[in-house]
């Protein structure tokens, strides 16, 4: 351990539901879904045809900024679909998934042999590229860019958050293999992070790579955080980062030639009458994966979390960079003086008559109501409870707003993802879209300065 | 059951139309509504805008109940010295009480009623909801003026106040000046005779006034203004049964609120303390000037810079104003840094102006509304020490 990473702003939300430590293998045959708005600020240019017969592997589009970024199908099967909205903007492709998977051949490699150069090119060639995304900005790197560092979060602090160390258990091998490829892509360092609460994670003893403890409260997952107390991004400067479950796949890329892309999916949420483990595929549709495992109809049901994950319904897909399926009840009920009166069963950050603080290890059943309506910022300084950076979020907040890109610069929109915003939008008294301000925002500077 | 559906049926219907802010209020303040998250996070805490004007409006309370013990206690004392020499066994008694109901309660319906119409007036006009900021306002108001207020007088004080302090702006939340304190200004500078001099105090002490029955309305900061003996013992003013606001004179219930606003994390802790502990310093300042021989019995400001530090804090409007009204996040700064600073200053200012005032001997709401126009250029340079150190960092890095 080099140095540990430390915080105390922040709020752990304990939700019901976590997922027991069980993996069930889904089928793979059926529909597959590959939404382009995974992939933020991507302008797919489709390289498939309905009809067409695809391996797991093979690119289904590209960017249109860089041909070389390549989209992998993560099944092999037949195109059904194109589904297109307004203006024809490509909203899925929709395969059917052979039941006996076929994989396209990238060959094995040897990580510690290749060059920075070589590394990238197989990333592109073999689809893996989406799973590197930059700061800032929070989207699909630009392999144009050289990063000053690599980042990788071994611990999800997220609400009802998938246990890695038991996600990725086994997989030492391909994260160490795809630890030294990507350390060719930087000047500087990669830097993985891990809990110090347990001794379990894969990451430990890991070689290529600086390691380092986390302590504190979610979001201390988060890159966002690890970054900021280990080399802050600054003007000008980009920082890579992967997720865990991703580099996996780009481990076992380079150990067997093959893209694959299955994961383990923690099902989470009190609407489960059995959250567990489950192995899929992204772009599974959603009903295959919770098929009877769900209480009632009335469920939202989210990839990824409740903090910053997606709504889906049934008939939807699985994210592309989801390990997560969550779901909890609806809340569209009305609550008679549901405003005064004191309230035992919801979080808050405040002690408003709300006794949450009585009870920090208590397990809440949240539902999706707002608790409140839409208001202009009002109450200042709460935000500031649940956020660890060294930024003012209101202010950056209203800078994103009101657009004015010198002062978005100046405050640290460059350091900033839109997750790292989910907590402050959670105890939002005026219960401000936070997350979708700040990605506005981070887009428009993309657009602007680039 | 019944209830809650036929208002969600209504609302149904309602919607889209003019109308729909107004009911919608009504709707909201009996139920919370049935809204989902849509997009960004799926959970949401418990707080809401309602909720944290409701425990201001808790934290009220306390003050307002027993201003209205105290202007019946005020005016049968002014008659009778007599009761002074027991309070607490004349104090809450139901003849005091029934003053407080006859000329205190107007006073709080006038101010919600009239208020609350301009906010529906303005939520329809405007069609977005009716906020939650004049369910504080409508109950500070009643508490920072004198007993003797006339009606009409607070309903134009309040409509001048909401609409040019608040709605002109954009309503709650985008406001520059505190909106109750904006109302107070107006009355003091439309009507000065109504709001200070040594009548207005006390209830019925104007009426009175060239009569055989006059009694005396006056404060304790008049008194000290003038160079006169007060007659109040410091129990008394701590306790607060002293002429004033109706609802600034208990310095224990005050510091009770504080508690409770700062329990629940709806009250800035740090504008408190620091307004508090900038009064503290700028009456010491005083007292240190009046050692040292400066000013002298001879001079008219020797009665308040003679007066003890620590007594400043307890008369007068101060306390009332560091905790309820300096506190409001809209119009005082809004950084943490920025929060200590703006306290500090309103504190100082205050007794500032208090001393050297001569028309008029208190200084916490102008000092607040200074303080209000000056909290963004606070909030300024607080976040200016942020992008430097950020900017820093760069150089150091490229260096």
């Amino acid at each position: 351990m080099s140095k540990d990473i430390r915080i105390k702003k922040g709020l752990n939300i304990k939700l019901v539901g976590e997922a027991e430590q069980t993996l069930a293998v889904t089928e793979t045959a059926g529909v597959y879904a590959i939404k382009p708005e995974d992939f933020h600020g991507i302008i797919p240019k489709l390289n498939v045809k309905v009809g067409a017969e695809v391996k797991a592997g093979e690119s289904l589009f590209y960017s249109k900024s860089d041909a070389r970024i390549l989209f992998s199908s993560p099944v092999s099967g037949k195109i059904i679909a194109i589904v297109r909205g307004e203006r024809r903007k490509v909203l899925e492709i929709t395969i059917q998934a052979d039941a006996k998977q076929h994989f396209a051949e990238f060959g094995k490699k040897e990580a510690s042999k290749m060059s920075g150069e070589e590394v990238k090119n197989h990333l592109l060639s073999s689809g893996c590229w989406p799973f590197v995304k930059q700061r800032p900005y929070d989207v699909v790197a630009n392999p144009n860019q050289s990063p000053k560092a690599i980042f990788i979060s071994g611990y999800n602090s997220a609400p009802l958050a998938p246990d890695l160390d038991y996600a990725l258990k086994g997989k030492e091998a391909e994260l160490q293999v795809a630890i030294t490829a990507l350390a060719k892509l930087t000047e500087g360092k990669v830097h993985v992070s891990i809990s110090k609460e347990t001794n379990l994670s894969p990451f430990n003893g890991v070689k290529d790579a600086e390691l380092h403890g986390l302590v504190g409260p979610h979001p201390i997952g988060n890159v966002s955080t690890q970054i900021a107390q280990v080399d802050p991004i600054n003007k000008g400067e980009v920082v890579w980062v992967v997720t865990p479950q991703d580099l996996v796949v780009i481990g076992e890329l380079l150990l067997t030639g093959k893209f694959n892309a299955k994961r383990t999916v923690a099902l989470t949420g009190s609407q489960f009458s059995k959250p567990k483990y489950v192995t899929a595929y992204p772009g599974a549709t959603i009903a295959t994966i919770v098929a009877d495992n769900l209480q009632s109809e009335h469920t939202r049901i989210i990839s990824g979390n409740v903090l910053s994950g997606t709504q889906v319904s049934l008939e939807g897909s699985l994210g592309y960079y989801d390990n997560q399926i969550t779901a909890i009840p609806e809340g569209d009920d009305y609550e008679f003086f549901g405003w005064n009166k004191p309230i035992f069963n919801k979080i808050s950050a405040s002690r408003a008559l709300t006794f949450s603080w009585l009870s920090p290890s208590k397990k809440y059943d949240l539902n999706t109501n707002t608790n409140g309506e839409h208001r202009a910022f009002v109450v200042t300084g709460s935000y500031e409870k649940v956020f660890p950076l060294d930024i003012y979020p209101m202010q950056l907040l209203k800078s994103c707003m009101y657009k004015d890109l010198d002062e978005m610069e100046a405050l640290g929109a460059y350091e900033v993802a839109p997750e790292d915003f989910a907590l402050t939008e959670f105890i939002c008294v005026s219960k401000q879209p936070h997350q979708k301000i700040i990605r506005e925002g981070l887009d428009l500077m993309r657009e602007e300065i680039g | 059951m019944g209830l809650k559906q036929n208002l969600h049926n209504l609302k149904e219907k309602y919607k889209g139309t003019k109308m729909a802010p107004a009911f919608n209020a009504i709707h909201t303040f009996l139920y919370l509504p049935n809204e989902t998250t849509q997009g960004g996070t799926h959970i949401k805490a418990a707080d809401d805008l309602k909720r944290t004007m409701n425990i201001v409006i808790m934290a009220l309370v306390p003050c307002l109940l027993f201003g209205m013990f105290n202007a019946g206690f005020q005016h049968y004392a002014a008659i009778d010295g007599s009761l002074r020499t027991d309070v607490l066994a004349n104090f809450f008694t139901f003849d005091n009480f029934w003053i407080g109901i006859i000329k205190v309660l107007p006073l709080v319906i006038v101010s919600y009623g009239v208020g609350l119409i301009v906010e529906f007036i303005f939520a329809v006009i405007k069609g977005h909801e009716v906020e939650e900021g004049y369910l504080v306002t409508g109950m500070l108001v009643p508490l920072i003026v004198p007993i003797d207020t006339p009606l009409w007088m607070l309903a134009v004080a309040v409509v001048f106040g909401v609409v040019i302090g608040k709605e002109v702006f954009g309503g709650t939340g985008m406001n520059i000046l505190n909106p109750a304190l904006t109302i107070r200004a107006f009355l003091f500078f439309a009507y000065p005779t109504w709001m200070s001099g040594d009548k207005v105090w006390v209830y019925d002490a104007v009426n009175r006034t060239g009569t055989a029955d006059a009694i005396s309305g006056e404060t304790i900061l008049g008194a000290y203004a003038q160079n006169q003996e007060v007659v109040y013992s410091t129990f008394d003013k701590f306790m607060g049964f002293i002429p004033g606001s109706i609802g600034e004179t208990s310095t224990l219930l005050i510091l009770l609120g504080a508690a409770f606003l700062i329990f629940t994390k709806i009250g800035s802790w740090r504008i408190i303390v620091s307004t508090f502990l900038g009064a503290a310093v700028m009456g010491f300042i005083f007292n240190q000037v009046v050692a040292a021989d400066i000013i002298t019995e001879s001079s008219k400001f020797y009665g308040l810079m003679n007066t003890v530090w620590w007594e400043h804090l307890m008369i007068g409007g101060l306390a009332f104003g560091a905790v309820y009204m300096a506190t409001d996040p809209v119009t005082a700064s809004q950084t943490n840094k920025g929060k200590w600073i703006y306290g500090f200053l309103i504190g100082f200012i205050s007794i500032m102006i208090r001393v050297f005032n001569p028309a008029y001997p208190e200084g916490v709401f102008l000092a607040i509304l200074l303080m209000n126009v000056f909290a963004p250029t606070i909030d300024h340079y607080v976040v200016q020490g942020n992008v430097k150190r950020r900017l820093k960092r760069a150089k150091v890095k490229t260096a």
